[in-house]
């Protein structure tokens, strides 16, 4: 397939939706959906590697998100495994409730 | 695809992450990211990244999205009442990502980047694999221990303690 | 011509052997001691006395540079061009030094078993008494000023440990810590003086000063040339060693000390050292005709000081104390007007009969256990016959009276004064001032100790005459001290420094010190013996002369007022005020501000999660834009 969209919307389009993840990482209290947010934000920098890989053209990029790809789901797996157990000593998964490890 | 389809579906993808980060329920969020997640796949294929389309959505959209509905059941969260955090963070928050979108953009917007024409197979399964098991063997190998232990962990971590 | 000799060093090392016996072994058995103490010093004594014939043998042979013994133990020191070793020369002069120190210490070694019989710390005097031996012999066979310093320092160490012998009194430390404190000050200024000479001729070694010196002459500092400035610092620490004016203070206090200890370090030895060092270095006084005239106005007058509160007092001691600074005096008078050789045989002369009259007084003490006023004896020549006469032998030779070893040192001395090569006359005749009084307070101390009636308490006082092993000492020095005028000592120093030859002391002279010694006499027989209420009676009339003398001048109230207090008040206020509220104002303050800070800093950990994100994002942030912006 040649031409999509011009490559540059592409990166402007995943900034975007590294901004949102940003901003719902840091203003959501539910830590699920705070998972939900870090994996948009990988899903973001996903598509900016297969633009560049696009535009280079270099098969470098997709084995780059191939693994990615890969750890985001460990990541995610082990991730929700702690939020699990954090709802069974705590009760809740509200992130200004699990703040013990202050000074 | 021409620019407009682009236009309508990267909307779309926009406004699927917004879902995921404003829904008050947990599963109206799920639902959002995968919508997102399935756009994004698309986008993958209009950039000649078959394999990584197909994958995206037989990993992200059908394993991990599935995942997090598994543990939203689990816990059985509900709506929230209060959803968003301290008013600060919430500005902080928003004044960041603007920061970094903007800043992202602008850097972008500034390097040429040209469509050149693509070798044949380009995007599919045998240069990935070529890829895979020569010069990128060593991470390879690693990625599938990690794999491992993140499965050993999350069960470890997962299981029910007995009191 | 130099020679080898390898024995040297055993003089040295033979007390010094001695001191580590009594402080181990003599701990335990401490009569080893009686026989190890004295033995070490006479051994030592024996092989001084070996290598001196030795060196009296080479004197014949040849003619030129003066014969010396050499005796080179290992380098020491090297620090790019300077070099100290430990090595030991005897020549004409230190084979003087050597043959009376430890002559005269192993006497007051051996009359030291007898006295210190009884103490507990039998062992432990002995040890102090090999150690001062050993420092005052590196003293004296030093073969540079380095060494010298290190005996200079160990006999003041010994001194101090030995004035408090009996520390559990503490008025006997705390004269052990004034006498080692005022001899500080001494030292400090000869440590100038060394540094001085090292800086301006690289060396501090005898031998090569002797050739550089007349460098020294040359270069000016301020008013006075280097070589003044350097002789008048050397002499600073010369009136610590030796209790000159301004620092005899503290030797009429070191009678605290066991009466042994007074003859041996605070009469015949120790303070012997300042004019040992300056015979040493005549070659560079030579060069400093100011200087030496600062010295012999200070002899002067500190004999002159000395001898008019001896007069005054009453502890039989401090009598003998004051006469001792009085008779330095007259060394270092002998040293100021030129006469080396004079000064160096009224060491000799003066260690005999003061070691006498000490080892004497040590005996009246011993047998009227432990008295020692003047007031509280009389009579006592029945009771110690033995004591008596030796004592009288002393006395007449302190005295000066005629063909005794005291009137041949101190009439050179003063003689030298008037026809010296750098005579001050006025001096000369308050050195025959000084004469009549010396012999007129030793009568004093004489008359009121051995005749008169008997002032003691008869129920617990009974005097007895001491044992043989007192008396021997006794015995051996008074023959010294009558005799001792037939050595030439004068004669062998005068030779080795290159002196010229001294014209004989006039006959007149000689008839005025022998008439002054016998007016001197005669004043105190009469005053004493024949009409015993006339002192009082004089001490009435002159009132608050009398009492200004028998206060010492008043020196240390002096001292105590414008250095100890000042001292004292300065630590107090450093004390009280600048460590607390400064110093540890400070460091409290540097932690009060860590803690503050810290206090602060740590509200960053909240421990919510997003908060630390927020972190991460800023990071991001701040990276991202310094790499897009360039």
């Amino acid at each position: 397939m040649t031409a999509p969209a011009p490559l540059a919307w592409y990166l402007v389009l995943s900034a975007v939706l590294f901004g949102i993840g940003v901003v719902g990482v840091l203003a959501r209290r539910n830590l699920i959906v705070v998972f939900m947010a870090i994996e948009l934000m990988l899903n973001a920098v996903n598509l900016t590697f297969v633009t560049f890989a696009r535009a280079r053209p270099s098969m470098d990029g997709h084995v780059i998100v191939f693994f990615v790809m890969a750890v985001a789901a460990a990541e995610a797996a082990v991730g929700l495994a702690i939020i699990l157990q954090l709802f069974r000593a705590r009760e809740t998964v509200n992130a200004d409730e699990v703040t013990t490890l202050r000074w | 695809m021409s620019a407009v389809l682009f236009l309508v579906i990267a909307a779309l993808t926009v406004l699927g992450a917004f879902t995921v980060v404003v829904a008050r329920s947990p599963v109206y969020s799920a639902l959002g990211l995968v919508g997102t997640l399935f756009l994004i796949a698309v986008l993958f294929l209009s950039l000649d990244a078959q394999l990584l389309g197909f994958l995206q959505i037989i990993v992200y959209a059908g394993a991990i999205v599935v995942l997090f509905l598994f543990v939203i059941m689990l816990l059985n969260l509900q709506a929230e009442l209060e959803t968003l955090s301290a008013p600060g963070l919430v500005a902080a928050a928003a004044l960041g990502g603007l920061a970094l979108a903007g800043l992202v953009a602008f850097g972008v917007v500034r390097t040429p980047l040209g469509a050149p024409a693509l070798a044949d197979g380009f995007g599919n399964t045998v240069p990935v694999a070529e890829l895979l098991f020569t010069t990128y063997l060593l991470p390879f190998e690693l990625t599938s221990v990690l794999l491992l232990v993140a499965i050993i962990g999350a069960v470890v971590i997962g299981k029910k303690r007995l009191a | 011509m130099v020679s080898a000799e390898p024995l040297l060093r055993w003089i040295v090392l033979l007390p010094a052997l001695g001191f580590l016996w009594n402080v181990t072994v003599g701990q335990r058995a401490p009569r080893t001691s009686a026989v190890v103490g004295p033995g070490a010093v006479g051994a030592a004594f024996a092989i001084a006395i070996v290598t001196v014939l030795r060196l009296y043998g080479l004197e014949g042979s040849h003619a030129g540079t003066p014969p010396m013994l050499h005796d080179f133990v290992y380098r020491w020191i090297e620090v790019g061009p300077f070099h100290a070793d430990a090595a030991f020369r005897l020549d004409a002069i230190s084979a003087i030094a050597v043959l009376v120190v430890t002559g005269i210490g192993f006497l007051i070694h051996v009359y030291s078993v007898g006295y210190m019989h009884d103490d507990p710390s039998f062992a432990r005097f002995f040890a102090y008494l090999n150690l001062f031996i050993a420092a005052m012999l590196v003293l004296v066979l030093a073969d540079n000023l380095l060494l010298l310093f290190v005996g200079w320092e160990g006999v003041g160490l010994c001194s101090y440990l030995l004035i408090g012998f009996w520390y559990e009194a503490e008025a006997n430390a705390i004269a052990g810590k004034k006498a080692f404190l005022v001899n500080r000050v001494g030292d400090a200024s000869f440590v100038l003086g060394l540094f001085l000479l090292v800086q301006y001729t690289g060396t501090l070694d005898v031998a090569e000063l002797q050739a550089k010196a007349g460098t020294l002459a040359g270069t000016m500092v301020g008013p006075m040339t280097l070589a003044t400035l350097i002789c008048l610092l050397l002499f600073g620490g010369a009136t610590g060693k030796s209790a000159q004016i301004p620092l005899f203070v503290w030797l009429p206090d070191a009678m605290a000390g066991p009466t042994p200890v007074s003859a041996l370090i605070h009469a015949a030895t120790m303070v012997t050292a300042g004019v040992y060092m300056m015979t040493r270095l005549h070659f560079l006084f030579d060069l400093a005709p100011a200087a030496l005239a600062v010295i012999a106005w200070i002899g002067a007058l500190t004999a002159l000081v000395a001898a008019t509160i001896a007069i005054a007092q009453s502890d039989i001691k401090k009598v003998l104390a004051y006469s001792t600074v009085s008779q330095l005096g007259y060394m270092f008078l002998g040293l100021g007007v030129g006469v080396t050789g004079a000064a160096l045989f009224h060491v000799v002369t003066h260690a005999f009969f003061k070691g006498l009259l000490f080892l004497g007084v040590g005996s009246v003490i011993h047998g009227m256990h432990g008295e020692q006023d003047l007031q509280k004896m009389g009579g006592l020549r029945r009771h110690m016959p033995g004591t008596y006469w030796t004592m009288l032998v002393g006395t007449l030779a302190i005295s000066g009276v005629p063909f005794l070893s005291g009137f041949y040192s101190k009439d050179e001395i003063i003689a030298g004064a008037f026809l010296g090569p750098h005579p001050q006359p006025l001096l000369g005749v308050i050195g025959y001032v000084v004469a009549v009084l010396t012999a007129f307070y030793m009568g004093r101390l004489f008359f009121l100790t051995f005749f008169g009636e008997e002032r003691f308490d008869h129920h617990h006082v009974h005097p007895h005459e001491s044992p043989w092993t007192m008396l021997g000492p006794l015995v051996v020095l008074a023959v010294l001290s009558a005799l001792g005028g037939a050595l030439d000592v004068a004669g062998r120093v005068n030779h080795f420094i290159g002196a010229h030859h001294e014209e004989a002391t006039p006959f007149g002279m000689l008839i005025l010190a022998g008439a002054l010694a016998f007016i001197g006499l005669g004043a105190a027989w009469y005053a004493y013996v024949r009409e015993p209420s006339l002192p009082e009676q004089v001490a009435t009339a002159a009132g608050g002369l009398y009492r200004f003398l028998r206060d010492k001048w008043r020196v240390d109230e002096l001292y105590d007022a414008i250095v100890v207090r000042p001292l004292f008040a300065l630590a107090e206020f450093l004390a009280r005020i600048v460590d607390p509220d400064f110093v540890d104002g400070a460091v409290n303050g540097v932690a009060e501000v860590v803690a503050w800070l810290s206090s602060r800093w740590r509200r960053l950990q909240t421990g919510n999660l997003q908060h630390a994100a927020l972190s991460f994002l800023v990071g991001a942030l701040a990276l991202l834009g310094y790499f897009v912006v360039h």
